[in-house]
Formats: structure tokens, sequence, C-alpha cells
């Protein structure tokens, strides 16, 4: 069984995504099983410029598997203050 | 050969004077911090004529070291009746250095009258000036320039410090003349106007100047910190693509992103103020991404946002973006342009405007999300009418005038961006802090968010109080050398950018420093604080955050605040 889940990549990643619109994030179908790293590189981000990925508002690993309905975000390495 | 200026306000008399021993290995932060500990008396009023303003570059400043700009202001706060330091980019501090002047020093009073203090190389002068009294601080950085030297760096206050407003900073401006380079916090630019001082005018051609003793030794440093600026990719890209506010959508997906004055850790339109918006805007209508605040900076954080009146707001920086925007449900970037620009010219720290306009939204004075009644509200202070004055009195006072609970202050000053529930680390920073809520004081949200520096759970308390420990050391540190805070990000991940750093100052001073001791100066600034804290009347029962961060969770962690005894420890060194 199929599952959705919503990714947002942010900063310069943006450019593997052009057509993500900044204010929602893309849905993408995964199979059960997906881990977060398999994601970002469906959706076509290389992983060596991903610094972190949220799911759900909670720092995350690569190999952590998605589950449906999850809110994944991804950064290269930002900062500011 | 280097020296102070003592300008007495008192007498309008400038006196030169040697730099003592004890002060020649101090700059910026650490010379600030010592001169207010020595002569201020802890229990003055930080209005009164026994207060001091005192000035100080970084002890790199105005080498060739890169992103070495920065300017220390200093003297006791009418905020927080603590010490304060507050530093600023801009270009003030090189020319200030590359004129031999260690630190300037304003104290007494003057009975009345509006000065303005000018520094040449062969001259300095305090100038009647009350034609300039009242005027923003745009008009009087271009007037002033026209006036004396159209290259000079304008240390200056808007009204807002004229009528001592609690939360007055002093501003500075960047090489295209732009007011917006803010010692923001504290209030000292309240000090600077109880004392009839309206704008210090630094006149000097040289940039990179400033003596140093080894040139070779020192050149081969500034090269090699330089590419360890570059190399990293938050100095070198990040930063330099999106500015401060790309921490805007990161914050808002960690959950910590303080919205509708510090109810909830997610703000739904976070995106339409983020960095990455700012940057699509602002190169549409002709503006900047990328901009620096001073020569010589390789980070380059700042931006150019032209407003759709034609008038511009450069930078809009994270922390501003905030505190007018989740903090306050707004999610138009023009809005918080146009109160961010407000603020720089009528001279107001913006976290603490933000905080305080929270506060009064809280109250019901104004509703929640309303950009155009913020406007108005913020117009008000350049007026001096009852409202004004009690937004340019900062969220401490707001809260007590309207009978608000929820006051997101600590030792009186405004929290910043970051929630403590949800952020924990900046949470003790925000609690133990020399300064009151200060989140440069002990950047947390490295280890907490961005991975920068290790990585530290931040909705748990464990390991929180040694990481704030130990940034609040290296910060004090880092603000005595005039280098940016950002070259942090660079230097916690790698291993020679401390030691490079040592280099340099060695190199310029002919010191044998070791990355020892500046750990022991960063510990003895802050030791130095503190003491003057004490003496004028702190105890640890200050160093707590506010009730409700302690009663109330926070969404979508549902965490609260628990640290309280814990947080006494921070300062066990």
């Amino acid at each position: 069984m199929a599952m959705q889940v919503e990714l947002r990549v942010f900063a310069t990643l943006r450019k593997y995504l052009p057509d993500h619109p900044l204010d929602r994030g893309v849905v993408v179908t995964v199979e059960p099983g997906t881990t977060v790293g398999q994601l970002i590189t469906k959706a076509g981000v290389p992983l060596e410029k991903v610094k972190i990925v949220m799911v759900n508002n909670r720092h995350a690993d690569l190999d952590q598997q998605l589950v449906d309905g999850d809110r994944v975000a991804v950064f290269p390495p930002v900062a500011g203050g | 050969m280097s020296k102070i200026l003592r300008v007495n306000m008192t007498t309008q008399k400038v006196n030169i004077e040697e730099v003592p021993e004890k002060y020649l290995a101090l700059g910026g932060r650490g010379l600030t911090s010592q001169i207010i500990l020595d002569e201020v008396p802890a229990d003055c009023h930080p209005l009164g004529p026994n207060n001091k303003l005192v000035i100080a570059p970084g002890l790199l400043s105005g080498t060739s070291a890169p992103s070495s700009g920065r300017l220390s202001v200093g003297g006791k706060s009418p905020l927080t009746g603590t010490i304060k330091e507050a530093n600023a980019g801009g270009i003030t501090s090189q020319k200030l250095a590359n004129l031999g002047i260690k630190a300037i020093i304003v104290e007494g009073k003057p009975s009345k009258g509006t000065y303005v203090l000018r520094v040449t190389a062969d001259n300095v002068e305090l100038i009647p000036a009350d034609d300039l009294a009242g005027k923003g601080t745009y008009e009087l950085t271009a007037v002033l320039r026209e006036r004396y030297n159209k290259k000079a760096g304008v240390i200056c206050i808007g009204p807002a410090g004229e009528m001592r407003m609690l939360s007055a900073g002093v501003a500075n401006n960047d090489s295209e003349g732009n007011s917006s380079r803010y010692a923001g916090r504290g209030g000292l630019g309240a000090v600077m106007g109880s004392k009839g001082l309206k704008a210090i005018v630094v006149e000097s051609d040289k940039t990179f100047d400033a003596p140093v003793q080894d040139k070779e030794r020192f050149k081969a440093a500034a090269k090699k910190f330089a590419d360890i600026l570059l190399k990293h990719p938050v100095t070198g890209e990040g930063l330099p693509s999106y500015g401060t506010n790309v921490l805007m959508n990161i914050i808002n997906e960690a959950g910590t992103l303080p919205t509708r004055n510090f109810r909830t850790g997610r703000f739904d339109r976070a995106a339409e103020v983020s960095g990455e918006k700012l940057a699509e805007v602002a190169v549409a209508r002709g503006g900047k991404a990328t901009h620096t605040c001073h020569p010589g900076c390789v980070i380059r954080c700042s931006n150019v946002y032209p407003l759709p009146d034609g008038t511009v707001c450069a930078p809009v920086e994270y922390e501003t973006a905030w505190s007018f925007g989740p903090n306050l449900e707004i999610s138009d970037l023009d809005v918080i342009a146009k109160l961010n620009y407000i603020c720089n010219d009528v001279g107001l720290d913006t976290i603490e405007t933000g905080c305080t306009l929270g506060v009064l939204m809280e109250a019901g004075v104004l509703p929640f999300g309303d950009g155009q009644a913020a406007i108005k509200a913020l117009e008000e202070v350049g007026k001096g009418t009852p409202l004004g004055r009690i937004i340019g009195a900062g969220a401490a006072v707001a809260g007590k005038v309207y009978g608000v609970t929820r006051v997101p202050v600590v030792k009186g000053q405004g929290i910043p961006a970051y929630d403590p529930r949800a952020c924990k680390g900046n949470g003790v920073t925000y609690a133990t802090s020399t300064m009151g809520a200060d989140h440069t004081a002990g950047y947390a949200v490295t280890a907490n968010i961005l991975k920068v520096g290790g990585f530290v759970e931040p909705t748990k308390e464990d390991g929180q109080i040694e990481l704030s420990r130990n940034l609040q050391v290296a910060t004090a540190a880092i603000d005595a050398t005039g280098l940016c805070l950002f070259v942090a990000f660079a230097v916690l991940d790698n291993p020679e950018g401390l030691p490079t750093i040592v280099e340099m100052l060695n190199a310029q001073y002919g010191t044998d420093l070791t990355v020892d001791d500046v750990v022991a100066l960063g510990q003895q600034i802050l030791k130095n604080e503190r003491e003057f804290n004490t003496k004028a009347g702190f105890t640890k029962a200050d160093d707590r955050l506010p009730e409700f961060f302690y009663n109330e969770e926070l969404a979508p962690h549902n965490t609260k605040f628990e640290l309280k005894d814990e947080l006494d420890e921070v300062y066990n060194f």
C-alpha cells in the first residue's frame, strides 16, 4: 500500500526542485519501508548537499523509515542569528 | 600610538589619554566591560552623569583580518540595570582602529544642548549641534557626511535615544551611508541621549592599516582565516546566499519559532517572510540578496531590500523578520521592512520593539496580524506620545502598563527568535547571560538546531548547561576581537579556526597567546560583567526565565522549560 509524504526543500537545495512552491510542500508517493534518504534521492536532491533533515519537527537520520503523512524538511548547512 | 578619547559632557572638554598597561591587550567587549567595571559605579542611575558610554573597536578591527569590523558599545543599561555590551558591524570600527583609537569614553552630562563629536586624524572636537536635534538617523547621517566627510562613519542616535527611551539603540552606517548597523540592545542609545551626544563622526581614509607588528606572519594568518571562512558551507555559501533570514524556515520546521507572543512554536506562513522569499523579492526590485556591512567581510550576510515606496531597508535580518513577523502573526515582508526602517530611523532596537508590540497585541491594544496598526503605533514613537513612549520603553514596561502576565523578558530585556522551551540551550543563555535575554551571548541554536559544533537534542535538558557555558565563554572572547560572531560557525567545525585567530592576534600585537589564554579571556570578561551585576544588586533569582515558560507547554513539541537551580551551574568556572 503506497503512502504519501510531504517534502519541503530549502535554501540552496531549492534549485533541485525548481517547481516546489516555497509556501507548501510537494506530495510524494512512496512505498512502505522507504527511508528519508531514499525519498531525498528519489526527489533528485544530492545527499551530499544535505546537512539537516527534520521529520515532523524533529531531527531525523537518513535511514529513518517514513510513515504515511510524514512532513519532511530538508536543509543544506544554514545558520544566522 | 593608540589612545583613549575621554569626552566630558559636563565641561565639554576632550582629553586624549595614553592607554594604561592594563588595557593594552583588551579590545571590543573585553575593553568596554573592563572600563565600565573600573569606572562606573554599579549603583548609578543609567541615565545620570555617573554612567559612561564606552565605544571600542575590536582587537583585530582595522586590519586585513576578514570580517573583523565589529564595534562594541558599552555602559550600564537603562533597560536591564545590568552591564551592557552591544556590538555592530558597519564601517566605524575600522576607522577608529586606523586612527589609533582604542576607546572613546563619554562621561558626565551637560546642563543642556545637543552635540556632535568630530574625530579626525589631526583633531578631536565637540561641536554644538542644536540644529540636528530630533533628526532621524538616516537624514542625520546624510547631513553629517555631507557637512564633514562623504565617507565618514557616523555613530548616532535617533529621536528615541534623545527622548531617553529604554530600548533606544546606537546606530552606525555601512559604506553606502545607511544608518542601519545597530548596537541595538539594552538602551545604550538612551545613555548617549542622556549625555546630549547626538553623533560621533569618525573620519579616516584608511581601512586596513592599523598597526601590525609582524606583517608577513599576519598576512599569512589572515589569508588562512579567510580560507577557513570561505570553505565552510555556512559562512562560504549559506549566509552569502540568503543572509541570516535563511533561519526562518528551519526554526519553524524545528518547532521553536515563537509565534503570537510565544504562544506556539510554528507559524503556518513562515515561508512568506523567510530568507528565500526575501532574496527573491529583493532581487526582483533591484535590491541585493547579498551585501557587506563593512569592507573586508567575506561572509557578506547583509541584504538590500527596496520597499514599494522607494525607501530601502538594508538589511532585514532574521531576528527582525521574526520579531515583526511570526511574533506578531504578520506575514507581509513589506510591512516587516517598513517597521524595521522606522526603528532604524527613530533609533530603536528591532528585537525589543517586536517583543513590545507582541505584548501590546497580547494586551489587546493592537490586533495580532494587523501590520498597518503596528506601523501606525510605531510611528507614535518619534512623536513622543504616551503610546510612543510605552513602545520605546520595551516589553517589560509595556507589560506592566497593561497588566500582561505573558511578557517574554529576562532582566527586563526581550527574548529573541528561538523559543526557550524547544531550543533549551538558548533558554539557558537567555536566563543566565550577563546581558539579559540575548541570543548572541551563547548561541546554542548551533548545536540544538543547526548541527554546527555537535548536536544536543533541543527539547531535552541534558547537556544544555555545558553547551551554553562553553558558548558564552567563547562568545565573550570573540566579541573582544572585533570578529563577527558568525565566524564561530566555521571555527566550531574546524580545529584550525581558533588557533588561526590566536595567530593573527600574536602577529598583530607581538604576544605569545595560546588558545587557553583566549578561553581565559572569555571567562574573565564574563566574571567582570558578573561582578558589576552583583554590585548592581543582581542575584541568581534574576537568572531565571519568566514564569509562563515553566508553566505553559509549547506546541508542537509540548515541552516546558524545566531548568531552574541547574542554571546556577553555568558560572562554575
